[in-house]
């Protein structure tokens, strides 16, 4: 498969013929619309290595995310990032391009995070393994960590290792009858103390809060908080986008911000997760005027579903970066082959 | 140096903050790793952005190598000076900008020590968690620039874990805001992770001048626990059961019998000399949570064969037994001429069989090793003691020191798992990258850098030099271990 996968680029490098990388097609929706031949991913799958003691999984790009997790959670480890689906054909690989993570985030670090190593298929038709399969690694400049939340347009990922952490003894969920704003200080407050959160979500006149640690430290928390406890499948929900605030027709922006950044009292519906620094907002606001408040803040808007994918999907660059960008393109894909415009317009 | 270069030199900084003297110099010859010394023409000293700018601008038009430096405390020479090049230290950024204990975040300059946040974010109860052996000196510029570890990553992660962005200048002087550093405290930052791809670059891609880092919530409490083993065997196994039981500690360090009885002479830990080797579990959390967990660990490392286990009874106990992990190295420093210490890193579960093979090899060179090891994520510190007066010896050392790292590269590992290629590890490189991928590192470099002026010669080995050794790409050929599994 690996040597169809690598004829397929040669022979789009001989074309001069732009290739859009697909794994699962679970996140489509996400980024700009991009023209090319597809380069399907999904038949090159398999868990290439797991041993739970070495806290590492190395899986090919195509391999389905419930495989992988399912395999985890028999030996009581996890993906620490929960990272969202959006399909039951969700990918490692398209995972990794994403570079989306889910309600743990804020606590156990992103996908890019737990990216140890990658064997990638560059825009020259070569074959490069980068990073490794353990947890310290200086060698040579990360190019693994820079291929999550590239949306492919860096290489065709092959193989990647992850580091895995083991499941927490003990979860529990609580909510609490508060307002957003009472919500968010309260937040600002518990940030502040040791204690084993690992969600949390303020929507609709709730706060939720998950708790995550041994079975003695969930307890005392509790005990400290006070709450009710609540169904823990909100979690899923939330990361999911099955939530019924997610089944909006309006444009729904991810916007990210420093977590104690105030509420922007921008028009539309909201809802904040990881203790405030990711907030969802469906409106109807013009980009430009939106991202000018959230830059201002600290922040940047992305705009995540329900758009035409022509416009701005992510917040623009200042130039000097943008050009940086291209040259960073051009030393991994230098025919511009993958993915071409997905994240940003000439790039 | 051509004259009309120290004239823009000397136009670009203030008198006191340029160094042209020969013995003005003579402090900036190398860094941590004093094995490699080499005066440079000019060490410059910025106080402001603008000076700095003006600095780099310079050297572009003169075409003068740069190299950056923070503390100078690297242990892979990535510092050390180029003959016909200019040292640009950040030692005089050194403010502390801001610390923002709502959003858990401070706003820092390159040249602030690694413990200076830590101290300065502890009125909040919060501090920064990488911890590199020399944090008391080491600076966040160069620990940016090393991605720096310590003795948590494992729970708390490499210093790129710890990074929320940064402010970084070109070789033309150009300004690049990775993530927002003035406003920082966002988790993600839209584009291409270039924050990840400048950590650890050793200096390569550009000059770091500002710093936002994570600040995380102190732990309501921490504890070690001291487990002796008769064999490093059981040791590696019982690291292996630790992490089985879905236990992950702060810290998990394990130090062989040569390494014991240095530290324990040197700081009197209370460590047991006759063992073959200890482990060092770091729990931390809240009250309740640490009280369980220590009960969970002495249970796994009982069970896994430990002849005794030792709970820190206090602060006090806690401190000392993790004052002869800290204090390995200079402990080792006392009891030979000369140490060479190595970095590379492992799958766990080849930790057995590396140990014995570097007990081979030790015998085979004739040469005394002592071994600390960063148990949890795998990053071995094998230290080889020689004695640098003795004809031939250093060189030996470094033979035996690039025996071992190809080592970790065939059993799955790196060359450096904390410490930086720099000049240092060059050749050794060479055993784990194929030619395309040195190829593209090459390319990733012009992206930044296209004149080739930021430390220059640092870091990846050219194409050529890993063809005259001869020594390219162990892993995808033909390994001498075909009986190991790998992937």
């Amino acid at each position: 498969m690996e040597d169809v996968l690598i004829g397929r680029v040669r022979q789009a490098i001989a074309d001069g013929m732009p290739l859009r990388i697909r794994g699962g097609g679970s996140k489509a929706f996400y980024g700009r619309h991009c023209d090319g031949a597809a380069l399907d991913l999904s038949a090159h799958r398999g868990v290439i290595a797991y041993d739970p003691a070495e806290l590492v999984i190395t899986a090919r790009a195509g391999t389905p995310l419930a495989e992988i997790e399912s395999l985890l959670a028999d030996d009581g480890q996890m993906l620490p990032f929960e990272p969202p689906h959006f399909s039951s054909r969700a990918t490692l690989g398209g995972m990794v391009a994403a570079g989306l993570s889910g309600p743990r985030r804020p606590w156990v670090g992103s996908v890019r995070d737990a990216v140890l190593g990658i064997k990638l298929l560059n825009g020259r038709g070569e074959v490069l393994r980068l990073g490794g399969q353990v947890m310290k690694n200086v060698a040579g400049y990360d190019l693994s960590r820079l291929m999550a939340g590239a949306l492919g347009t860096l290489g065709v990922l092959l193989e990647v290792s992850l580091k895995v952490l083991p499941r927490p003894a003990e979860e529990l969920t609580l909510a609490f009858e508060l307002d957003a704003e009472r919500a968010a200080a309260r937040l600002r407050q518990w940030g502040r103390q040791p204690l084993p959160v690992s969600a949390t979500l303020i929507h609709a006149g709730r706060l939720h809060l998950r708790l995550s640690g041994s079975a003695q430290g969930v307890r005392a928390a509790r005990q400290m908080l006070g709450g009710e406890p609540s169904d823990a499948a909100i979690w899923q929900d939330v990361r999911e986008h099955t939530l019924a605030f997610f089944q909006t027709p309006r444009p729904l922006w991810r916007i990210s911000l420093p977590p104690a950044a105030p509420d922007l009292n921008l028009p539309g519906e909201q809802l904040s997760e990881w203790g405030g620094a990711l907030r969802w907002l469906a409106s109807d606001l013009a980009g430009e005027a939106l991202r000018r408040r959230v830059t201002a803040a600290g922040g940047h808007a992305t705009l995540f579903r329900h758009h035409d994918g022509r416009g701005e999907v992510f917040q623009p660059l200042a130039p000097p970066l943008f050009a940086l960008h291209r040259r960073v393109k051009q030393a991994l894909d230098p025919h511009g082959l993958f993915n071409p415009g997905r994240m940003y317009e000439g790039l | 140096m051509k004259p009309t270069f120290l004239a823009d030199l000397r136009a670009a900084l203030p008198a006191h903050a340029l160094l042209v003297e020969a013995e003005a110099l003579r402090p900036y010859e190398c860094d941590g790793l004093s094995a490699y010394r080499q005066v440079p023409l000019a060490v410059c000293l910025p106080e402001t952005l603008e000076q700095a700018q003006a600095v780099l601008r310079a050297c572009r038009a003169h075409r003068v190598p740069v190299v950056a430096r923070g503390a100078g405390t690297g242990l892979s020479g990535g510092a050390l000076p180029l003959a016909d090049g200019v040292i640009l230290s950040l030692a005089r950024f050194d403010r502390i900008v801001a610390i923002d204990p709502d959003n858990r975040v401070a706003r820092v300059q390159p040249g602030v020590r690694n413990l200076a946040i830590s101290e300065a974010a502890a009125p909040y109860g919060l501090y920064y968690a990488p911890d590199p052996s020399s944090q008391i000196a080491c600076s966040i510029g160069g620990n940016v620039a090393e991605n720096s570890g310590g003795v948590h990553c494992l729970k708390y992660g490499l210093t790129v874990h710890n990074l929320l962005a940064l402010k970084v200048l070109t070789l033309d002087g150009e300004l690049l805001e990775l993530g927002d550093c003035t406003r920082p405290g966002a988790l993600d930052a839209p584009g291409y992770d270039l924050l990840a791809l400048m950590t650890g670059s050793e200096g390569l891609l550009g000059i770091v001048v500002e710093v936002a880092v994570r600040l995380l919530v102190r732990p309501e409490r921490a504890q070690v626990v001291l487990a002796a083993f008769d064999s490093v065997e059981a040791a590696g196994a019982a690291v292996a059961a630790v992490i089985g039981a879905g236990i992950l500690p702060a810290g998990l360090e394990m130090m062989d019998n040569p390494a014991i009885r240095a530290a324990e002479d040197f700081v009197h830990a209370g460590y047991p000399v006759d063992a073959a080797a200890i482990l060092l579990c770091e729990l931390d959390g809240t009250n309740a949570e640490v009280s369980e967990q220590i009960m969970a660990v002495r249970a796994v490392l009982v069970e896994a064969g430990a002849r005794e286990v030792r709970t820190a009874e206090d602060d006090a106990q806690r401190m000392k037994f993790w004052a002869g992990r800290k204090g390995a190295f200079p402990a080792v420093g006392r009891i030979s001429p000369d140490y060479y210490c190595m970095d590379g890193t492992i799958p766990r579960r080849q930790l057995a069989f590396v140990l014995k093979r570097i007990a081979e090899l030790s015998e085979r060179y004739g040469l005394r090793v002592a071994n600390v090891f960063h148990a949890g994520d795998g990053n071995l510190h094998p230290l080889i003691l020689f004695d640098a007066n003795r004809a031939g010896e250093l060189e030996h050392a470094e033979a035996f020191g690039t025996d071992i790292l190809k080592l970790c590269v065939e059993v799955g590992g790196t060359v450096t798992g904390e410490h930086g290629i720099g000049v240092e590890k060059l050749d050794a490189s060479c055993s784990q990258f194929s030619p395309e991928e040195l190829a593209q590192f090459h390319a990733i470099k012009a992206a930044f850098d296209p004149d080739g002026l930021l430390n220059p010669g640092k870091a990846v080995p050219t194409l050529h030099r890993c063809a005259e050794l001869g020594r390219m790409h162990v892993h995808g050929g033909a390994l001498p271990f075909p009986e190991l599994p790998r992937f």
